[in-house]
Parts: C-alpha cells; sequence; structure tokens
C-alpha cells in the first residue's frame, strides 16, 4: 500500500461533487472541511440509499413474515455481507453490528473480558490510545481484577516493539487491544508483528481501526487479528452503527452482552438460550436504516479503491507536513514512517482553542483539544493540540488555505 | 486570503490578548485561605483558584495556576482584579452577573452597583457568540465561587 502514484481514476473534483456539504459556505467562505477524522462528510451515495429505503422499503427486520420486513431484512443483511467482504472476513456471521467503536470495545471488555480472561491476567494497550480503549479496561480492572499494561511510544509516535514484546514476555497478558492506526498521530501501528507477537505469548489480539479502515484496506485474515473493530461514520458512512468483527470460535464461547429481543433462541421465566452468532450479540432492533446507509459507504469507498485512496492521501499528507512545518513556531506531532492522513500540531504563541477558533473565521474546521487522548497528549507535555485530518475529498489547496491562514493566526497573537 | 481576522477583534480585544498573554494574577499565592480547582473536561483546560481573606472577611487576593486558552487565561486574570476587596457575596454577584455577559452579550437586571466591574469584565461580552467558548470564561470563576463556598472542586455547569 506504499504506492505513492494517484491512481488514474482518482479526480478530486469529481469526489468532491459527490459530497453535497462540500458546497456550503461558512462565514461567507468555502467550507474547507479538515475534520474528517472525527466523522467524515456523506456521499450522496449514502443519502439517498438511507432516504429510498425510508421511502420505499422499510420494515423491522428478522419477524416480520411480511413483503416490506423481508425486503429490508435483505437489505439490511447485504451491509453485512458487504462489511465482510471489505475486511475479507472468512464467515459473515462473524460480524456484529454495535452502535460505533466505542460499543465494540465496551461489548470485548464485558463479554470476553469478564468471561474469558481470569483476574490476574493483563489487557495491553499502547500509549497512543483514543479513551474508548482505555476506559473500559480501566473498568475491567476494577470490577475484574485485570491488570492494565501499557507500551509506550517513540518520540517519533511508533509503538516501541522491543517493550511492547517485554510486556508480553511473563505470559498474563491475556489480550492485546491497540488501535491500528493513532486519531492524534497517525501512526500506523504494524499489526500483523503485533498479532505474531501476541500469539506467540499466547495473548488474543484486538485492533481498533476506526481510522485505519479510512485510509487503507483492512484484512483481518492477513493480519491474523482475533478482533477488528470500527465505525461507520468515519468512512462516510451514517452515525449509530459500528462494526465489531471477531473469529467465531471466540464469539461463540462468549456470553452476551446485552440482553433482549433478537438475541434469544427461547426465554421462559426460568431460563433463555442465545440465539446463534451474530444475532446473540444484536439484542433490540439494530441500526436498520444505518447499516444500509453502511453498505452504500463501503459499496462508494470500493468503487474509488483503496489503492486511490491511500496515494490521494499519502500525497495530501506528505504536503501538510511540509507546509506546516515550514511555519514557524509550530510543531507537529508525531514522525512515524507510516502514517496516515491525520497531523496534530501546536502553535508557540496560540492555545489549540484559539487556533481552532480564529481558523473557523477562515471557513476551516479543524478539531482542537485532547482528542480523547489525554494520556498520549501528557506523553508530549502537552494539555490540548489542532488537528487537521483529510478525507478522499481533501484537495492540496485546502491544506495551502490551512497554511496561509496559520501564518495569519501566528501574526494576531504576536 | 482577504479578511477573516479582523471581525475577530469583537472576541479577541487587546484587553484578552494582553492579559491572556500577560496575566498579573497568574500564580499561585505564597499564603491563601481556600482554594478550588476546575476543569472542562471537554478540552482540557484546568485552573485552580487561591484566595486571601482580609481580616474583615473581604477578598484580599486572588491568584491562579490555569492551561488554557487566552479567553479562559484573561478571564481569570480580569476576574481576579475584579474580585479583590469584594465580599464573597458581592463576587458571587459579580459572577451572576458575568455570566449572564458572556451567555447573552448583555446583563439588562444588572446591578449598578457592578456597573464598574462589569466594565472591566465587558471585553469578554463577545464570547457570547461562540456558545463553545462560554465555558472558557467562565471555568475559573467556577472555581473562585467554590473556593469562596469551601469546595476543593468546582462542579461543571
Amino acid at each position: 500500500m506504499n504506492d505513492m502514484t494517484p491512481s488514474p481514476g482518482f479526480d478530486v473534483d469529481r469526489i468532491r461533487a459527490d459530497f453535497p456539504i462540500l458546497r456550503q459556505t461558512v462565514r461567507g467562505k468555502p467550507l474547507v472541511f479538515l475534520d474528517s477524522a472525527a466523522s467524515a462528510q456523506k456521499p450522496v451515495a449514502v443519502i439517498e440509499a438511507m432516504k429510498t429505503a425510508m421511502e420505499t422499503q422499510y420494515a423491522n427486520v428478522h419477524r416480520g413474515l411480511h413483503w416490506m420486513s423481508e425486503r429490508t431484512t435483505e437489505a439490511y443483511e447485504a451491509a453485512r455481507d458487504a462489511v465482510a467482504a471489505l475486511m475479507n472476513a472468512p464467515d459473515r456471521h462473524e460480524i456484529v453490528f454495535v452502535r460505533n467503536s466505542t460499543e465494540a470495545l465496551n461489548l470485548v471488555a464485558h463479554s470476553y473480558g469478564r468471561h474469558l480472561l481470569r483476574p490476574g491476567q493483563a489487557v495491553l494497550i499502547s500509549a497512543m490510545e483514543h479513551h474508548s480503549n482505555i476506559v473500559p479496561w480501566l473498568m475491567l480492572r476494577d470490577s475484574h481484577g485485570i491488570e492494565l499494561r501499557v507500551a509506550p511510544i517513540s518520540d517519533a509516535g511508533e509503538l516501541d516493539m522491543a517493550a511492547f514484546e517485554a510486556l508480553l514476555e511473563d505470559g498474563k497478558v491475556g489480550l492485546v487491544s491497540i488501535t491500528h492506526m493513532s486519531n492524534v498521530l497517525g501512526t500506523y501501528t504494524p499489526a500483523e508483528r503485533i498479532a505474531r507477537i501476541a500469539h506467540a505469548h499466547g495473548a488474543k489480539v484486538m485492533f481498533d481501526g476506526s481510522q485505519a479502515i479510512v485510509h487503507r484496506a483492512v484484512d483481518v485474515q492477513a493480519i491474523d487479528a482475533d478482533f477488528y473493530a470500527w465505525t461507520g461514520h468515519k468512512l462516510y458512512g451514517p452515525t449509530g452503527i459500528g462494526v465489531l468483527w471477531a473469529r467465531r470460535e471466540l464469539l461463540e464461547r462468549m456470553p452476551p452482552f446485552l440482553g433482549g429481543g433478537e438475541m434469544i433462541s427461547s426465554v421462559s421465566y426460568e431460563r433463555a438460550t442465545w440465539a446463534a452468532v451474530p444475532h446473540k450479540f444484536e439484542a433490540g432492533t439494530p441500526a436498520i436504516l444505518e447499516g444500509i446507509g453502511l453498505k452504500a459507504a463501503i459499496d462508494y469507498v470500493r468503487a474509488i479503491g483503496y489503492p486511490a485512496i491511500a496515494a490521494h492521501e499519502a500525497a495530501l499528507t506528505e504536503h501538510a507536513l511540509a507546509s506546516l512545518s515550514a511555519i514557524e513556531g509550530l510543531r507537529i506531532l508525531g514522525a512515524a514512517q507510516d502514517r496516515g492522513g491525520v497531523v496534530s500540531f501546536a502553535l508557540d504563541r496560540a492555545h489549540a482553542h484559539d487556533v481552532a477558533t480564529l481558523l473557523d473565521r477562515f471557513g476551516i474546521a479543524v478539531r482542537a483539544g485532547h482528542h480523547c487522548a489525554e494520556p498520549l497528549m501528557h506523553r508530549f507535555g502537552l494539555e490540548s493540540t489542532a488537528r487537521a485530518s483529510f478525507g478522499v475529498y481533501t484537495t492540496q489547496a485546502e491544506i495551502d488555505t490551512l497554511a496561509t491562514a496559520l501564518v495569519r493566526v501566528r501574526e494576531f497573537f504576536a | 486570503m482577504s479578511g477573516g481576522l479582523d471581525d475577530l477583534r469583537d472576541l479577541y480585544q487587546d484587553v484578552i490578548l494582553d492579559h491572556g498573554r500577560h496575566p498579573r494574577h497568574g500564580h499561585r499565592l505564597a499564603t491563601f485561605d481556600a482554594s478550588a480547582k476546575g476543569d472542562n473536561p471537554m478540552c482540557g483546560d484546568r485552573v485552580e483558584v487561591f484566595v486571601r481573606h482580609a481580616p474583615d472577611g473581604t477578598i484580599a487576593e486572588t491568584g491562579f495556576d490555569a492551561r488554557g486558552c487566552a479567553i479562559s487565561i484573561a478571564s481569570a486574570d480580569l476576574m481576579a482584579e475584579t474580585v479583590t476587596g469584594k465580599r464573597p457575596d458581592d463576587a458571587r454577584a459579580l459572577f451572576a452577573a458575568f455570566r449572564d455577559l458572556v451567555r447573552t452579550g448583555a446583563c439588562p437586571a444588572c446591578d449598578a452597583a457592578l456597573a464598574d466591574p462589569l466594565e472591566r469584565l465587558a471585553p469578554l461580552a463577545g464570547v457570547h457568540e461562540y456558545p463553545s467558548r462560554v465555558k472558557c470564561a467562565t471555568l475559573p470563576w467556577h472555581a473562585l465561587i467554590a473556593a469562596l463556598d469551601g469546595a476543593q472542586e468546582a462542579s461543571s455547569e
């Protein structure tokens, strides 16, 4: 995936035309949306798929014996097939629909953590995790006696692989749970190598792929992962739907997370038995329209193609790193060799919130704050940064607009 | 690139830029009678406010230790300036008026007795046009009131 040559089929103007919101102006200026890592904008294909479903083909799924329910169930389950194909999952029943990555991580912490990890075992994360891959493990530690270990990162923002392996040496780590791409530093972690080392020490391995799957193809079999979580709204899909993929034998052994309708085989006042996977983990009416929207998003991304997306974003990132690092007093966090389209930075003269408010005046949307990664901020001696993040629709001209505006912001605080 | 920042002078007036960069009260007091912390978990801003009382119970001096944006530092500094010499109840009343000011841009019901300190705090009124930034301006006040109430931590809004 290191091919830097944009695919001849990649036409950013044509792609931008697919995103109606990009025609909006903000404060009288064209919207420069550089906050896709928080949530991406939606192509018309996604908007139309959800609208069409509501207008022509909608009922509850899996339970109606009528035509509308059957058609809706087919459309919803087609999303599961699309997800399985996207991740190269060997079995569509390994795709569990959840609300978002946070819910996927909590599902694993509750179900796998409380029932298949023993008190005294450890969970190993990295020093560049989102709070969603920290807090569930703190809760598991406090409720279940699990030790939480944190693998350090270098100043460049790369996982310290020697330290990572050393933390596995005593054999107590039952689960490694690590980001596949940092939402702050943009660093890709070496997933295949992490999985190989984790397995060699008897640990299962989970990846938080919320950022990674937006920018490059994810193959859970090639990685040899045990769990992989991601969320739809960062992949140009709707909010409210995310994915947990896990090996079937693990899902079979794990008890349900939530109880209710849809997830049972039979219920009496004495006992309930569980539905087969994945439905065992999908209590209640699912996010039907969002599933349909997610399939449209996956189809959209696959039509562009990951090699083209990765090449486009690699070029953007290279351009952003060069333009921003040329600005006096601007510090970019992290310098990983393998990184995606996320650049966090701090200005010497201005707090990140002031930077974001001033950039907003130019119509530029960036995120400012701790990015739900407080320990990582502290690792770099900061409380907050501003972050520009890129999507398929981001242009080099938008990055130039950002760089020019940042020079003005710094002058403003002179 | 045209325009852009000039109209931001309503939010970032010179007083704010000056006090944000060079706060006069941005230090821990050597001796103090009360202190409290405030933090905004949404953005990571943190402030700790220290208060020393005069024998008559008025506020003799206020200092603060803060990590935050220009708005929050300037607000903390102007707060420390305006509450000096005030009785705790007057500081509470001033905060109530200030909160109206930063939320709405005006304080029509404000007591005439508060006119002078409010005029000093008026450069922060522009915050009302930026709802996500209102908390930046009020955080140090929450910490101050918590300290006056004998609490360790400001409760968030």
